[in-house]
Protein backbone atom coordinates (compact mmCIF):
# COMPACT_ATOMS: atom_id res chain seq x y z
CA UNK A 1 0.00 0.00 0.00
CA UNK A 2 2.72 2.83 1.25
CA UNK A 3 4.89 1.29 -1.79
CA UNK A 4 2.28 2.68 -3.68
CA UNK A 5 1.23 5.91 -2.58
CA UNK A 6 4.72 7.25 -2.09
CA UNK A 7 6.13 6.44 -5.82
CA UNK A 8 2.38 7.74 -7.01
CA UNK A 9 2.80 11.17 -4.70
CA UNK A 10 6.75 11.53 -6.27
CA UNK A 11 5.49 10.89 -9.91
CA UNK A 12 2.64 12.93 -9.02
CA UNK A 13 5.35 15.68 -8.21
CA UNK A 14 7.29 15.53 -11.29
CA UNK A 15 4.67 15.42 -13.67
CA UNK A 16 2.95 18.52 -11.91
CA UNK A 17 6.80 19.95 -11.65
CA UNK A 18 7.09 19.90 -15.33
CA UNK A 19 3.68 21.80 -16.20
CA UNK A 20 4.27 24.76 -14.32
CA UNK A 21 7.66 24.80 -14.56
CA UNK A 22 8.72 24.90 -11.32
CA UNK A 23 11.65 22.30 -12.15
CA UNK A 24 14.24 24.18 -9.82
CA UNK A 25 11.70 24.20 -6.78
CA UNK A 26 11.52 20.83 -7.09
CA UNK A 27 15.44 19.36 -6.62
CA UNK A 28 15.32 22.20 -4.09
CA UNK A 29 12.61 20.43 -2.56
CA UNK A 30 14.36 16.83 -2.18
CA UNK A 31 17.35 18.45 -0.36
CA UNK A 32 15.10 20.41 1.82
CA UNK A 33 12.80 17.59 2.81
CA UNK A 34 15.61 15.36 3.77
CA UNK A 35 17.27 18.23 5.82
CA UNK A 36 14.09 18.82 7.55
CA UNK A 37 12.98 15.47 8.44
CA UNK A 38 16.71 14.80 10.35
CA UNK A 39 16.02 19.06 12.19
CA UNK A 40 12.84 17.31 12.62
CA UNK A 41 13.11 14.20 14.80
CA UNK A 42 16.34 16.01 16.14
CA UNK A 43 14.13 18.83 17.48
CA UNK A 44 11.69 16.67 18.62
CA UNK A 45 13.65 13.61 20.17
CA UNK A 46 14.59 15.18 23.34
CA UNK A 47 10.45 16.15 24.18
CA UNK A 48 9.90 12.25 23.10
CA UNK A 49 13.00 10.51 25.42
CA UNK A 50 11.61 12.78 28.31
CA UNK A 51 7.92 11.56 27.78
CA UNK A 52 8.56 7.78 27.33
CA UNK A 53 11.13 8.40 30.66
CA UNK A 54 7.98 9.62 32.61
CA UNK A 55 5.92 7.49 31.23
CA UNK A 56 8.70 4.42 32.32
CA UNK A 57 8.09 5.70 35.78
CA UNK A 58 4.37 5.77 35.54
CA UNK A 59 4.53 2.19 34.52
CA UNK A 60 6.71 0.93 36.72
CA UNK A 61 5.01 2.08 39.52
CA UNK A 62 1.56 -0.08 38.16
CA UNK A 63 -0.24 3.30 37.29
CA UNK A 64 -0.73 1.22 34.00
CA UNK A 65 -2.67 -1.74 36.02
CA UNK A 66 -3.87 0.60 38.85
CA UNK A 67 -6.19 3.20 35.97
CA UNK A 68 -6.85 -0.27 34.42
CA UNK A 69 -8.82 -1.26 37.44
CA UNK A 70 -10.08 2.32 37.93
CA UNK A 71 -11.63 2.06 34.42
CA UNK A 72 -13.03 -1.33 34.52
CA UNK A 73 -16.70 -0.57 35.05
CA UNK A 74 -17.13 1.25 32.65
CA UNK A 75 -14.85 -1.31 29.89
CA UNK A 76 -16.67 -4.09 30.85
CA UNK A 77 -19.76 -2.15 30.08
CA UNK A 78 -18.57 -2.04 26.23
CA UNK A 79 -17.71 -5.85 26.01
CA UNK A 80 -20.47 -7.50 28.03
CA UNK A 81 -19.06 -10.73 26.64
CA UNK A 82 -16.18 -11.21 29.02
CA UNK A 83 -16.74 -11.33 32.61
CA UNK A 84 -14.96 -9.31 34.95
CA UNK A 85 -11.78 -11.36 35.89
CA UNK A 86 -11.07 -13.15 32.30
CA UNK A 87 -8.24 -12.76 30.87
CA UNK A 88 -9.34 -10.94 27.63
CA UNK A 89 -11.78 -8.19 30.05
CA UNK A 90 -7.89 -7.45 31.61
CA UNK A 91 -6.17 -7.89 28.85
CA UNK A 92 -8.57 -5.25 26.90
CA UNK A 93 -8.63 -3.01 29.94
CA UNK A 94 -5.00 -2.78 30.35
CA UNK A 95 -4.54 -1.75 26.63
CA UNK A 96 -7.08 0.82 26.57
CA UNK A 97 -5.36 2.32 29.33
CA UNK A 98 -2.05 2.44 28.04
CA UNK A 99 -3.57 4.32 24.97
CA UNK A 100 -5.01 6.82 27.53
CA UNK A 101 -1.67 7.18 28.65
CA UNK A 102 -0.15 7.51 25.01
CA UNK A 103 2.42 4.69 25.89
CA UNK A 104 1.95 3.50 22.70
CA UNK A 105 4.82 0.73 22.38
CA UNK A 106 3.08 -0.86 25.35
CA UNK A 107 -0.55 -0.91 24.00
CA UNK A 108 0.50 -2.34 21.27
CA UNK A 109 1.66 -5.62 22.77
CA UNK A 110 -0.83 -4.93 25.18
CA UNK A 111 -3.79 -5.19 22.15
CA UNK A 112 -2.45 -8.34 20.28
CA UNK A 113 -2.81 -9.99 24.04
CA UNK A 114 -6.27 -9.19 24.34
CA UNK A 115 -6.81 -10.16 20.58
CA UNK A 116 -5.49 -13.53 21.19
CA UNK A 117 -7.46 -13.67 24.21
CA UNK A 118 -11.05 -12.58 23.16
CA UNK A 119 -9.50 -15.45 20.15
CA UNK A 120 -9.26 -18.07 22.22
CA UNK A 121 -12.61 -17.64 24.18
CA UNK A 122 -14.51 -18.48 21.25
CA UNK A 123 -16.50 -21.55 20.67
CA UNK A 124 -14.49 -21.98 17.53
CA UNK A 125 -10.50 -20.55 17.88
CA UNK A 126 -9.58 -21.21 14.84
CA UNK A 127 -12.42 -18.89 13.15
CA UNK A 128 -10.76 -16.63 10.75
CA UNK A 129 -14.32 -14.22 10.98
CA UNK A 130 -13.88 -11.34 13.39
CA UNK A 131 -16.47 -11.27 16.19
CA UNK A 132 -18.53 -7.99 17.54
CA UNK A 133 -15.92 -7.64 20.51
CA UNK A 134 -12.87 -7.65 18.54
CA UNK A 135 -14.61 -5.02 16.13
CA UNK A 136 -15.55 -2.88 19.03
CA UNK A 137 -11.80 -3.30 20.41
CA UNK A 138 -9.98 -2.35 16.93
CA UNK A 139 -12.44 0.04 16.77
CA UNK A 140 -11.37 2.08 20.16
CA UNK A 141 -7.62 1.46 19.18
CA UNK A 142 -8.59 3.12 15.78
CA UNK A 143 -9.55 6.25 17.47
CA UNK A 144 -6.91 8.48 19.33
CA UNK A 145 -8.03 8.20 22.98
CA UNK A 146 -4.61 9.72 24.51
CA UNK A 147 -5.32 12.19 26.88
CA UNK A 148 -1.87 14.38 26.70
CA UNK A 149 -0.57 14.14 22.83
CA UNK A 150 2.80 15.05 23.65
CA UNK A 151 4.48 14.59 19.76
CA UNK A 152 1.93 16.59 18.28
CA UNK A 153 2.52 19.50 21.04
CA UNK A 154 6.29 19.34 20.54
CA UNK A 155 5.86 19.80 16.92
CA UNK A 156 3.14 22.65 17.45
CA UNK A 157 6.23 24.37 19.67
CA UNK A 158 8.57 23.63 17.05
CA UNK A 159 6.82 25.45 13.87
CA UNK A 160 6.69 28.44 17.20
CA UNK A 161 3.67 27.65 18.32
CA UNK A 162 2.41 30.08 21.74
CA UNK A 163 0.84 27.87 23.43
CA UNK A 164 0.92 24.14 22.26
CA UNK A 165 -1.23 22.82 24.47
CA UNK A 166 -4.22 25.39 24.49
CA UNK A 167 -5.90 22.74 21.80
CA UNK A 168 -6.25 20.12 24.43
CA UNK A 169 -9.86 20.38 24.98
CA UNK A 170 -10.82 20.93 21.49
CA UNK A 171 -8.80 17.17 21.00
CA UNK A 172 -10.56 15.63 23.96
CA UNK A 173 -13.43 16.51 22.59
CA UNK A 174 -13.14 15.34 18.97
CA UNK A 175 -11.80 12.45 20.19
CA UNK A 176 -14.73 11.46 22.37
CA UNK A 177 -17.19 12.29 19.71
CA UNK A 178 -15.49 10.10 17.20
CA UNK A 179 -15.16 7.47 19.52
CA UNK A 180 -18.82 7.42 20.19
CA UNK A 181 -20.09 7.43 16.43
CA UNK A 182 -17.48 4.66 15.73
CA UNK A 183 -19.17 2.98 19.03
CA UNK A 184 -22.75 3.76 17.22
CA UNK A 185 -22.22 2.87 13.94
CA UNK A 186 -20.53 -0.91 14.88
CA UNK A 187 -23.75 -1.26 17.44
CA UNK A 188 -26.09 -0.56 14.29
CA UNK A 189 -23.80 -2.85 11.28
CA UNK A 190 -23.08 -5.59 14.21
CA UNK A 191 -26.37 -6.84 13.79
CA UNK A 192 -27.07 -6.93 10.58
CA UNK A 193 -24.25 -9.52 9.77
CA UNK A 194 -24.19 -12.99 10.21
CA UNK A 195 -25.83 -14.35 12.93
CA UNK A 196 -23.07 -17.02 14.36
CA UNK A 197 -20.59 -13.79 14.87
CA UNK A 198 -23.00 -13.06 17.43
CA UNK A 199 -21.92 -15.66 20.08
CA UNK A 200 -18.13 -15.79 21.20
CA UNK B 1 -14.35 29.89 26.15
CA UNK B 2 -11.89 32.33 27.82
CA UNK B 3 -8.64 32.36 26.27
CA UNK B 4 -6.10 33.58 28.60
CA UNK B 5 -8.12 30.78 30.66
CA UNK B 6 -7.09 28.43 28.08
CA UNK B 7 -3.80 29.27 28.60
CA UNK B 8 -3.16 28.98 32.12
CA UNK B 9 -4.89 25.76 32.04
CA UNK B 10 -2.55 25.10 29.45
CA UNK B 11 0.94 26.04 31.19
CA UNK B 12 -0.21 23.61 34.00
CA UNK B 13 -0.61 20.66 32.36
CA UNK B 14 3.31 19.79 31.19
CA UNK B 15 4.35 20.61 35.00
CA UNK B 16 1.46 19.30 36.81
CA UNK B 17 2.18 15.81 34.61
CA UNK B 18 5.90 15.77 35.37
CA UNK B 19 5.15 16.25 39.12
CA UNK B 20 2.75 13.80 39.56
CA UNK B 21 4.55 10.92 37.37
CA UNK B 22 7.35 11.53 39.68
CA UNK B 23 5.72 11.64 43.27
CA UNK B 24 3.56 8.38 42.22
CA UNK B 25 6.93 6.70 41.62
CA UNK B 26 8.66 8.13 44.60
CA UNK B 27 5.40 6.49 46.39
CA UNK B 28 5.49 2.93 44.80
CA UNK B 29 8.98 2.65 45.30
CA UNK B 30 10.90 3.07 41.64
CA UNK B 31 13.71 3.89 41.55
CA UNK B 32 12.98 7.31 39.39
CA UNK B 33 16.04 8.25 37.92
CA UNK B 34 17.12 4.70 36.90
CA UNK B 35 13.82 3.88 35.35
CA UNK B 36 13.23 7.72 33.53
CA UNK B 37 16.62 6.76 31.97
CA UNK B 38 15.68 3.34 30.60
CA UNK B 39 12.66 4.74 29.35
CA UNK B 40 14.33 7.93 27.65
CA UNK B 41 16.41 5.33 26.06
CA UNK B 42 13.05 3.51 24.35
CA UNK B 43 12.14 7.14 23.23
CA UNK B 44 15.10 7.82 21.94
CA UNK B 45 15.52 4.73 19.54
CA UNK B 46 11.78 4.83 18.46
CA UNK B 47 12.44 8.46 17.32
CA UNK B 48 16.09 7.18 15.42
CA UNK B 49 13.64 4.27 14.01
CA UNK B 50 10.73 6.89 12.59
CA UNK B 51 13.98 8.95 10.68
CA UNK B 52 13.86 6.76 7.55
CA UNK B 53 10.26 6.63 7.14
CA UNK B 54 9.79 10.60 7.49
CA UNK B 55 12.71 11.19 5.52
CA UNK B 56 11.31 9.37 2.73
CA UNK B 57 7.57 10.98 3.28
CA UNK B 58 8.62 14.75 4.35
CA UNK B 59 10.61 14.16 1.26
CA UNK B 60 7.49 13.17 -0.63
CA UNK B 61 5.80 15.75 0.67
CA UNK B 62 7.59 18.56 -0.16
CA UNK B 63 8.47 18.01 -3.66
CA UNK B 64 4.30 17.58 -4.18
CA UNK B 65 4.15 21.23 -2.43
CA UNK B 66 7.03 22.64 -4.26
CA UNK B 67 5.81 20.91 -7.85
CA UNK B 68 2.58 23.41 -7.24
CA UNK B 69 0.27 19.83 -6.49
CA UNK B 70 -0.97 20.48 -3.45
CA UNK B 71 -1.58 24.02 -4.27
CA UNK B 72 -3.76 22.54 -7.63
CA UNK B 73 -5.33 20.04 -5.07
CA UNK B 74 -6.35 22.35 -3.03
CA UNK B 75 -7.75 24.46 -5.86
CA UNK B 76 -9.56 21.67 -7.22
CA UNK B 77 -11.20 20.32 -3.74
CA UNK B 78 -11.76 24.10 -2.74
CA UNK B 79 -15.35 24.00 -3.71
CA UNK B 80 -16.36 20.90 -2.63
CA UNK B 81 -15.00 21.34 1.37
CA UNK B 82 -15.43 25.12 1.64
CA UNK B 83 -19.19 24.16 1.50
CA UNK B 84 -18.46 21.75 4.23
CA UNK B 85 -16.48 24.76 6.38
CA UNK B 86 -13.51 22.28 5.96
CA UNK B 87 -10.29 23.91 4.82
CA UNK B 88 -8.83 22.39 1.58
CA UNK B 89 -5.53 22.77 2.50
CA UNK B 90 -5.86 20.16 5.62
CA UNK B 91 -7.62 17.83 3.08
CA UNK B 92 -4.74 16.04 1.74
CA UNK B 93 -3.17 15.06 5.61
CA UNK B 94 -6.85 13.99 6.03
CA UNK B 95 -6.79 11.38 3.24
CA UNK B 96 -3.15 10.54 4.49
CA UNK B 97 -3.81 9.66 7.62
CA UNK B 98 -5.86 6.60 8.12
CA UNK B 99 -2.72 5.27 6.21
CA UNK B 100 0.33 6.67 7.23
CA UNK B 101 1.42 7.97 10.28
CA UNK B 102 4.63 9.16 8.69
CA UNK B 103 3.10 10.51 5.38
CA UNK B 104 0.36 12.58 7.44
CA UNK B 105 3.12 14.20 10.49
CA UNK B 106 4.75 15.05 6.87
CA UNK B 107 1.42 16.81 5.73
CA UNK B 108 1.58 18.60 9.16
CA UNK B 109 5.01 19.94 9.09
CA UNK B 110 4.09 20.94 6.01
CA UNK B 111 0.85 22.82 6.97
CA UNK B 112 2.81 24.08 9.87
CA UNK B 113 5.55 25.38 7.88
CA UNK B 114 3.32 26.84 5.58
CA UNK B 115 0.50 28.29 7.66
CA UNK B 116 1.97 28.47 11.28
CA UNK B 117 0.69 26.19 13.82
CA UNK B 118 -1.68 28.67 15.40
CA UNK B 119 -3.45 29.98 12.52
CA UNK B 120 -6.71 27.90 11.99
CA UNK B 121 -5.96 25.68 9.50
CA UNK B 122 -2.76 24.85 11.48
CA UNK B 123 -5.06 24.00 14.49
CA UNK B 124 -8.15 22.07 12.30
CA UNK B 125 -4.88 19.90 11.38
CA UNK B 126 -3.68 19.41 14.82
CA UNK B 127 -7.36 18.40 15.99
CA UNK B 128 -7.23 15.94 13.04
CA UNK B 129 -3.90 14.19 14.00
CA UNK B 130 -5.03 14.34 17.80
CA UNK B 131 -7.91 12.96 17.75
CA UNK B 132 -7.59 10.03 15.23
CA UNK B 133 -5.52 7.26 14.51
CA UNK B 134 -3.61 5.34 11.68
CA UNK B 135 -6.94 3.33 10.92
CA UNK B 136 -5.11 1.02 8.28
CA UNK B 137 -2.30 0.23 10.42
CA UNK B 138 -4.37 -0.87 13.74
CA UNK B 139 -6.77 -2.82 11.98
CA UNK B 140 -4.09 -4.48 10.20
CA UNK B 141 -1.61 -5.23 13.38
CA UNK B 142 -4.79 -6.02 15.35
CA UNK B 143 -6.48 -8.77 12.88
CA UNK B 144 -3.42 -10.41 11.35
CA UNK B 145 -1.86 -11.63 15.00
CA UNK B 146 -5.19 -13.98 15.54
CA UNK B 147 -5.51 -15.06 11.90
CA UNK B 148 -8.89 -12.95 10.85
CA UNK B 149 -9.33 -12.39 7.79
CA UNK B 150 -12.77 -10.66 7.48
CA UNK B 151 -12.71 -7.90 9.51
CA UNK B 152 -16.89 -7.60 8.90
CA UNK B 153 -17.52 -3.97 9.96
CA UNK B 154 -14.40 -2.62 11.79
CA UNK B 155 -13.42 -0.80 8.56
CA UNK B 156 -16.86 1.57 8.29
CA UNK B 157 -16.89 1.91 11.63
CA UNK B 158 -13.65 2.81 12.18
CA UNK B 159 -13.49 5.45 9.09
CA UNK B 160 -17.31 6.73 10.35
CA UNK B 161 -14.73 7.75 13.46
CA UNK B 162 -12.32 9.07 11.52
CA UNK B 163 -14.65 11.16 9.44
CA UNK B 164 -16.41 12.52 12.46
CA UNK B 165 -13.03 13.35 13.71
CA UNK B 166 -12.35 15.88 11.12
CA UNK B 167 -15.92 17.31 11.36
CA UNK B 168 -15.64 17.55 14.99
CA UNK B 169 -12.20 19.60 14.42
CA UNK B 170 -13.74 22.39 12.54
CA UNK B 171 -16.29 22.60 14.83
CA UNK B 172 -14.03 22.30 17.94
CA UNK B 173 -11.69 25.20 16.67
CA UNK B 174 -14.26 27.41 16.18
CA UNK B 175 -15.74 26.89 19.62
CA UNK B 176 -12.38 27.72 21.11
CA UNK B 177 -11.08 30.01 19.08
CA UNK B 178 -13.62 31.92 17.66
CA UNK B 179 -12.46 33.70 13.78
CA UNK B 180 -12.54 37.31 15.19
Amino acid sequence: MMNFIWAFLLIVSFICAIVTGRMPQLSQAVMDGAENAVSLVIATMGMMCVWTGLMKIAEQGGLTALLAKLFSPIFRRLFPDYDKDSPAAKAICMNLTANLLGLGNAATPLGIAAMKEMQAARLDPSSHTANNSMVMFVVMNTASIQLIPTFMATLRAQYGSKAPFDLLPAIWIASIVSLLVGFIIAKLLQGRTHKECRSI
Amino acid sequence: MNLSALNTFSAYVIPVAVISIVVFGLIRRVPVFDTFLSGAKEGFSSAVSILPSLVGLIVAVSMLNASGALELLSHFLAPVTNALGFPAEVMPMAILRPISGSGSTAMLTQIFGSHGPDSFIGRVASVIMGSTETTFYAIAVYFAAVGIKKTRHAIPAALAADFTGYVMSVLTVNLFFPPS
